[in-house]
């Protein structure tokens, strides 16, 4: 198993608030092939972790500890060669598609973007390149003149993936890729992301709030709460044996197809004194 | 228990869109095609389907908040595009809605008592004492306290302001709740909080609702009988159970197939 990420005491603040902690010691390690999800509600600090690697964080925030990429020490590489990175060894996918695509520039263009910038491709080899692209990820070639708003939604992020896959990246994040889609079409988009990261020996972080997506999608569960990580493990532990009642708790909150289950919120009071017992008999 | 409190028939509602480049064409979409439903009274009954269905459109039509081309929507055996703009706002008194997004359906500039109470004062019900102490009663009812009723919404969580949208449905004492995707904006440890409490209410209030949503595991925990949109159409119809056990249609055993996390961890 080959470790493309390690992540160590990763912590997020605002620079002018140093000890409120958005992001709170976090450490984990990603491997090519494999799928790790980051569970969590809003405000858990999952996008912010995702947003540290690659060096996009807000100005007014500030992170500390270390992130090795290919035992590479990503806080402290300059602009310049965090942009060498970003796009080109580290893709990304966001939630929102139609906000994320540029709307005055054909899809093509965009996808061919990065593969200028960072391969330096041109003229007809871009072009076919490119109609590959769409191809690997269900989409006819000629769309390649489309504008983003002549596609659907699903089209959209198929389109997303495809710019975040085309220079062949050793690290996909994708940031609720799925939420803003339909069900059927969350189910294809999938699928598609898992065969991909097969096809391409990928190690993929995948952020999402929904247990019924990591059940699909993951290999290995964090979940986060107020910025820390309370639990790690292979999706089968996590989900079937959850040991942190924070986890357990969140899991209790979701519905289950089947209507099998009582639904029960998460009683905040109980959990800040149960986790606190917790912390003290481990 | 069986009546039916609600009724639409036959409601069809076509909408005209612009379409090429300059917006010269025009295209004819049918966003109800020949939809009827019938809500029994103190059940839910959920309207799912993917964007674009047109559950949204059938939501407005039945409390005739968009005028539709034909078809009638009876409620309580009435029909209400018969009436006058005075019996139907009597009428509308006891047909509210929930919407989806508690940031967007709650006006900034006014404070949570005078939302709330804003129905109350509309249709005139008692005096200024009694309005006040039904808003109260209410804002409690939906988790909130005293104090929150002097703040604007923005001081307000997701969660909360779904709340207080409850409560402004709610204090008018309606038979009939229309909830518009009312928990799909929010985290899942708040839907749930949600959900009971709009199931504990319709215990308490006998309250009826039409319960739309595209979460198929939200509709599960919520409804007692569903209908199945498709472009316009309804293709499915019939008890939760049935229809999630044995779907028939093969677009309802897609959509129920594509639920995250069915495969089983």
């Amino acid at each position: 198993m080959t470790e493309i990420l390690s992540i160590s005491h990763l912590s997020v603040t605002p620079k002018n608030a140093p000890t409120r902690y958005l992001v709170k010691d976090v450490s984990f390690q990603l491997s090519a092939g494999k799928t790790t999800c980051i569970v969590g509600e809003s405000g858990s600090g999952k996008s912010l972790t995702a947003l540290s690697v690659m060096g996009l964080l807000s100005a007014q925030l500030q992170a500390s500890g270390s992130i090795l990429f290919q035992k590479q020490e990503l806080t402290t590489l300059d602009n310049k060669a965090m942009q060498r990175i970003r796009g080109a060894k580290v893709g990304m996918i966001f939630q929102e598609p139609m906000t994320s695509l540029n709307p005055v520039l054909t899809v093509g263009y965009q996808i061919g973007e990065s593969l200028t910038a960072h391969l330096g491709l041109k003229g007809l080899v871009l072009k076919e390149k490119v109609a590959a692209l769409l191809t690997q990820v269900g989409i006819p070639p000629e769309r390649a003149n489309s504008y983003p708003d002549e596609l659907s939604g699903g089209q959209r992020q198929r389109v997303m993936i495809a710019m975040s896959i085309a220079c062949e990246p050793l690290l996909l994040i994708a940031d609720e890729p799925t939420t803003a889609l339909d069900v059927t079409v969350q189910a294809q988009i999938l699928k598609l992301l898992d065969e991909l990261k097969t096809r391409m020996n990928m190690a993929m972080l995948f952020i999402t709030h929904d247990f019924g997506v990591v059940a699909d999608i993951a290999d290995d569960v964090i979940v986060m709460f107020r910025g820390e990580i309370v639990e790690t493990g292979s999706r089968k532990d996590v989900l079937n044996n959850p040991q942190h009642p924070y986890t357990m708790a969140l899991l209790a909150c979701v519905p289950d197809a089947d209507g099998q289950k009582e639904l029960k919120p998460i009683d905040y009071a109980w959990l800040n004194e149960n986790q606190l017992n917790v912390e003290q008999t481990a | 228990m069986s009546d039916i409190i609600l009724q639409a028939n036959n409601l069809v509602k076509t909408y005209t869109q612009t379409t090429g480049r300059f917006g010269l064409g025009s295209n004819q979409i049918k966003a109800l095609d020949d939809v009827s439903i019938a809500l029994k009274t103190g059940t839910t009954l959920a309207v799912v389907g993917e964007s674009g269905s047109g559950k949204s459109t059938l939501a407005r039509c039945l409390l005739q908040l968009h005028p539709f081309d034909s078809g009638e929507v009876l409620f309580e055996g009435v029909d209400l595009a018969k009436l006058d703009k005075n019996a139907l706002r009597e009428k509308r008194k006891h047909l509210q809605m929930v919407f989806q997004d508690p940031f967007a359906s709650l006006n900034p500039r006014m404070k949570v008592g005078e939302i709330v109470g804003e129905g109350l004062l509309i249709h005139g019900m008692g005096n200024k004492a009694e309005q006040q102490a039904q808003v109260m009663t209410m804002l409690k009812r939906v988790g909130l306290t005293e104090a929150d009723a002097q703040k604007y919404p923005h001081q307000f969580s997701g969660g909360q302001r779904q709340r207080i949208g409850i409560a402004r449905a709610l204090v008018l004492k309606p038979k009939v709740v229309v909830c518009d995707e009312p928990v799909s904006a929010l985290d899942v440890s708040v839907q749930a909080q949600i959900l009971l409490l709009l199931k504990e209410l319709q215990a308490e209030m006998a309250l009826s609702y039409v319960f739309i949503s595209h979460d198929l595991r939200v509709v599960r925990h919520i409804a007692d009988e569903i209908v199945v949109m498709h472009a316009g159409k309804i293709i499915e119809f019939g008890k939760v159970v049935d229809v999630y056990n044995a779907p028939q249609q093969p677009y309802t055993q897609q959509l129920l197939s594509a639920i995250p996390g069915r495969k089983a961890a």
